[in-house]
């Protein structure tokens, strides 16, 4: 009985009465509280409405029904496992614990699928016993859950009176569900900050992994195949693209955004804002596919071009299919409404006086521009210009799709280059295992990439709020 | 004593222009700045969508299966249908039956999967095959884009009367000409041909040859498909020349298969049709036989997984601090927090999902729950943000008024803020949800570029997504590989574009109310 036990769908099983067992002590509550309100005046001295009584112990059922099943959910397989093993025959647990998670992930398998015996006596008895520990641990866990529940609403049935403040229970339930809610961005944070921690630091006690100097300041990277990992070129790629990028997007993005706050009429900005937000709105994947398709094949075009010149060198630029220039040029345009929107904030954001101050003292209108509102908005625009560029570093596609993969060193941008994502994404696509120095380094790099956006992005967010209240 | 210089008017007049023009300069400035911009924008649309024009139709091979002898077999496999196909193949020529490069080339027309399509009707419907079916069949890729780019650029030229035909070696012949003289305007014509030379197919009776040389009057051909007319005097017969655009070398399709392809087309067997494929097939290593099926519907409950998972976490998150929390030091922290999480780059998102779902959680890879909660958390910051504010632009006084009758604190928020800022909120969550459908990097790293040839039936089960489709399609190797990642673009582009609008028009529907 135990073993068909184990196989039966566990989620419906509990979650089906859970839910039934809610409803019966919300309508119990409700009725419960209601009988003891009789009377004409009565219902106005009850403390709270009676759905509240009701909500009380449904909650009071199934909280702690619930948080006995989740400790089920967590246990239940390490004590079946665990038991499992301990009943195992010792030349095979003197095996290593590999060989015998291996053993008793197929016997889980086998239990779980009720597969026919193989003819393996060991094999299919600790099948057997595997379905009946699986059984048991169900039961128990089944039968924890309904006393757990059956307690809850003796206990909060007990409470219930005219005088209970029932609402304000609710209220706390509910503030402390939102709570929850709003920590899961910390427990983000601190998950991406705790896994990158981690696997950096196995990654520098690997065997095969460098010293930290060694990838920090190592010029060689060959993580593929052999094992240098001197990051150097990743960082001089990842560099070298966002400054292209920035040289598109910083002048192309803050002229727009004068030329839409200063010049142009409020019919002509309700048409392009949105056209320059279409920009960032389009999938990173489709501008590598753009920069590596139309860009790149131009750019090589150009480079030879410029070969073929007669006073210069056949060999001056690289010209290769995919280039750091291509990719440059491509992220520049991705990111000219970060700061044209953002600028154009900062721009709105200088107050009005300093405007006509300027005009009045005859000043022409980009003489204002240059000499009163830039200076007043360049904390801001410095600060668009930092997220910009943590943008840029951070970007992966269009670097994966048409900047190349070669670990280089050089000024010449139309060599192909490669960056810090490409390698993550080189290093973690396909089979990961996660035992390697090829694959832990990626998050040795990761960690590098999200210190430093992290810190781009805290000085530019200081700078904004600093700025925001210098003229609110 | 100095020269007298220019008088104070001029100067300042000469001041003055130069000021103006500075400021023309820097108006034009930024005029220039927005062209740069938008004309991006449009170049990059304009270049994707003319790449992908070709994808939506495709060439199909049209073929009569007259085999009632395959309704008797229960397990047809590909095998089976294939030889069927070569079958009808040969019977349509059925001068190359004894001619082996002749079949290898023929059969080059498709690959051996086109037939796939009818081995699943087939096996939907045992009496198929009891009479003749018409049937259609992918041409292969290579042959596809040549019919779609070079073949509209066959130049068809007269040559002249054919006179006598015999054949010189096996497989070459000579033709004399009827007329007077010689071949030699034909001669000029090939003589101007521009360099490279380019290679030339002769039509003579029905049968193709490809042009060797011109000598003596006479021109050598090489056969190449097509019944051979009886060798002797063909008293007269109209010669045509077809100019290839480009050497037989250089291309994928040969020259024989031109001519197979030309035949075809004459008897009405190769026909052009909406590609239909690129939305029912999964994905292949076929291009011809690719489609976005699988991807879709990967999407689509990736997509579920996302909203599920962070419309409410991200609602209830803003709730919570615009109008639960204090002003304490762990609401500050969660505030910034949550605008430097928004700003973390995507590919982090990647390895946390990498890290913690698939190393410490042991969730399968390449499966859309965990692409689904990886892109969850990606938005969240972003949910948050735009939720709360949508939050604050609720007057307080509908909170007050709330709080004043008696409501507690979470009737006030739920059943009077919260449906005010709905439009709001839901817009955020949209844009938001947009973004994530866009997303590549993230899912690349937990596994979700692997080779879905089966639509996903449950957000458990192995999938892919149309931007990593994208990034796949684009790795291909073949040439048609192109234009069928711009057509997923534009897929994925009319998608977001829709998304976007049913924000815009529920911002400009609900803002009147307010």
């Amino acid at each position: 009985m135990l073993q068909t036990f184990g196989y039966l769908p566990i989620g419906w099983l509990v979650i089906a009465p859970l839910a039934a067992a809610g409803f019966f002590a919300f309508y119990f509550g409700r009725q419960q509280i209601a009988a003891l309100a009789v009377g004409p005046t009565l219902s106005a001295r009850l403390n709270s409405q009676p759905n509240f009584h009701g909500y009380f112990l449904a909650l009071a059922t199934v909280l702690p029904a619930s948080f006995v099943f989740l400790l089920y959910l967590f246990f239940a397989d390490g004590y079946v496992r665990n038991s499992l093993i301990s009943e195992l025959p010792n030349y095979l647990t003197a095996r290593g614990p590999e060989q015998v998670d291996f053993f008793v992930n197929r016997v889980a398998d086998y239990a779980r699928n009720a597969q026919a015996a193989t003819g393996n006596l060991l094999f299919d008895a600790s099948v057997e016993r595997y379905s009946i520990l699986n059984g048991t641990a169900r039961l128990l866990g089944m039968l924890g859950a309904l006393f757990a529940g059956a307690g809850g609403f003796w206990i909060g049935r007990r409470q219930l009176s005219r005088s209970f403040p029932a609402r304000s229970y609710i209220e706390l339930c509910i503030k402390a569900a939102l709570f929850i809610c709003a920590a899961i961005a910390i427990l983000t944070t601190a998950g991406i900050v705790l896994s990158l921690v981690f696997e950096t630091i196995r990654f520098f006690s690997l065997p095969d992994g460098p010293s930290v100097t060694e990838f920090l300041f190592g010029t060689d990277w060959n993580a593929q195949t052999g094992a240098n990992f001197g990051a150097v070129p990743l960082f001089f790629g990842t560099l070298m693209i966002a400054l292209l990028a920035m040289l598109v997007a910083v002048p192309v993005g803050l002229f727009s955004a004068i030329y839409l706050s200063e010049y142009s009429s409020p019919r002509f900005r309700a048409w392009v804002k949105p056209i320059l937000e279409l920009l960032a709105g389009i999938p990173t994947v489709v501008y590598g596919f753009f920069a590596a398709t139309l860009i790149a094949p131009l750019v090589r075009n150009f480079a030879q071009w410029v070969n073929a010149l007669p006073f210069t060198p056949d060999t001056l630029l690289a010209a290769q299919p995919t280039s750091a220039l291509a990719a440059g040029l491509v992220m520049g345009v991705m990111i000219i409404p970060f700061i044209s929107s953002l600028s154009d904030d900062v721009i709105n954001a200088v107050p009005q006086p300093l405007r006509d101050g300027a005009l009045a003292m005859g000043a022409t209108k980009s003489e204002m521009i240059k000499q009163v509102i830039l200076p007043a908005a360049l904390p801001g625009i410095i600060a668009a210009i930092l997220l910009a560029v943590s943008r840029a570093i951070g970007e992966t596609m269009i670097v994966v799709m048409a900047a190349g993969g070669r670990a280089l060193i050089t000024l010449d941008p139309t060599s192909d280059i490669t960056t810090v994502t490409y390698q993550i994404v080189a290093l973690l696509t396909g089979d990961t295992a996660f035992d390697s120095a090829r694959t832990v380094s990626a998050f040795a790099l990761g960690f590098v990439l999200f210190g430093v956006t992290l810190l781009f992005n805290i000085i530019a967010l200081r700078v904004v709020q600093r700025y925001r209240e210098a003229y609110d | 004593m100095t020269e007298p210089g220019p008088s104070p008017e001029a100067f300042a007049e000469r001041r003055l222009k130069r000021r103006h023009a500075a400021e023309r300069r820097f108006k034009l400035y930024g005029q220039l700045a927005i062209g740069i911009a938008i004309g991006f924008l449009a170049i990059l649309l304009f270049s994707i969508a003319s790449k992908s024009v070709s994808a939506f139709s495709r060439h199909m091979l049209v073929l009569t299966i007259d085999q009632p002898d395959l309704s008797t077999r229960s397990d047809l496999a590909v095998t089976d249908l294939n030889l069927a196909v070569r079958d009808e193949l040969v019977e349509a020529f059925p001068e190359i039956a004894n001619d082996r490069t002749a079949r290898i080339d023929l059969f080059g027309l498709t690959t051996r999967l086109a037939v796939l399509p009818l081995t699943k009707s087939a096996a939907e419907d045992p009496d198929l095959f009891q009479a003749p079916i018409e049937a259609r069949f992918a041409v292969s890729d290579d042959l596809d884009l040549y019919l779609k780019n070079e073949f509209r650029t066959h130049r068809t030229v007269e040559v002249g009367r054919a006179g006598r035909l015999s054949d010189t070696r096996s497989g070459t012949f000579r033709v004399t000409d009827a007329g007077p003289d010689g071949f030699e305007t034909f001669q000029r014509f090939v003589d101007d041909q521009s360099e490279p030379r380019t290679d030339i197919l002769i039509s003579l009776e029905g049968a193709w040859f490809e042009l060797g040389a011109i000598s003596g009057a006479a021109l050598e051909l090489e056969h190449l498909a097509g019944t051979l007319p009886p060798l002797g005097e063909l008293g007269g017969a109209q010669i045509d020349a077809v100019v290839l655009p480009s050497v037989g070398e250089n291309r994928k399709v040969s020259n024989r298969q031109i001519a197979y392809t030309m035949l075809l087309k004459q008897r009405g067997m190769i026909e052009k049709r909406f590609n239909q494929t690129l939305f029912t097939n999964s994905d292949s290593t076929y291009p011809e036989l690719a489609g976005t099926a699988a991807a879709l519907i990967g999407s689509l409950f990736t997509m579920l997984i996302t909203a599920l998972f962070a419309i409410p976490v991200g609602i209830f998150a803003a709730v919570y601090l615009e109008e639960f929390a204090k002003k304490s030091i762990i609401t500050n922290i969660i505030e910034v927090n949550i605008n430097n999480l928004a700003a973390v780059p995507s590919i982090i998102f990647g390895l946390l999902g990498a890290a913690v779902f698939l190393n410490t959680l042991g969730l399968p890879r390449s499966v859309p729950l965990v692409g689904g909660l990886v892109l969850g958390l990606l938005v969240l910051p972003t949910i948050i943000i735009a939720s709360r504010a949508a939050l604050q632009s609720v007057p307080p006084s509908v909170r007050d008024a709330a709080l004043g009758l008696g409501a507690s604190h979470s009737q006030a928020v739920f059943h009077h803020v919260l449906p005010l800022a709905a439009p709001g909120i839901l817009t955020g969550a949209i844009i938001a949800m947009a973004r994530a459908l866009g997303e590549t990097a993230p899912l690349l790293l937990i596994g979700m570029v692997a080779f879905i040839s089966e639509v996903p039936r449950a957000p458990n089960d192995e999938a892919t997504v149309l931007p990593v489709l994208i990034y796949k399609w684009f790795s291909g190797a073949e040439r048609a590989w192109e234009p069928m990642t711009a057509a997923v673009i534009i897929i994925l582009l009319t998608i977001l574009v829709a998304m976007n609008l049913v924000a815009v028009l529920l911002r400009r529907r609900f803002e009147r109310r307010l």
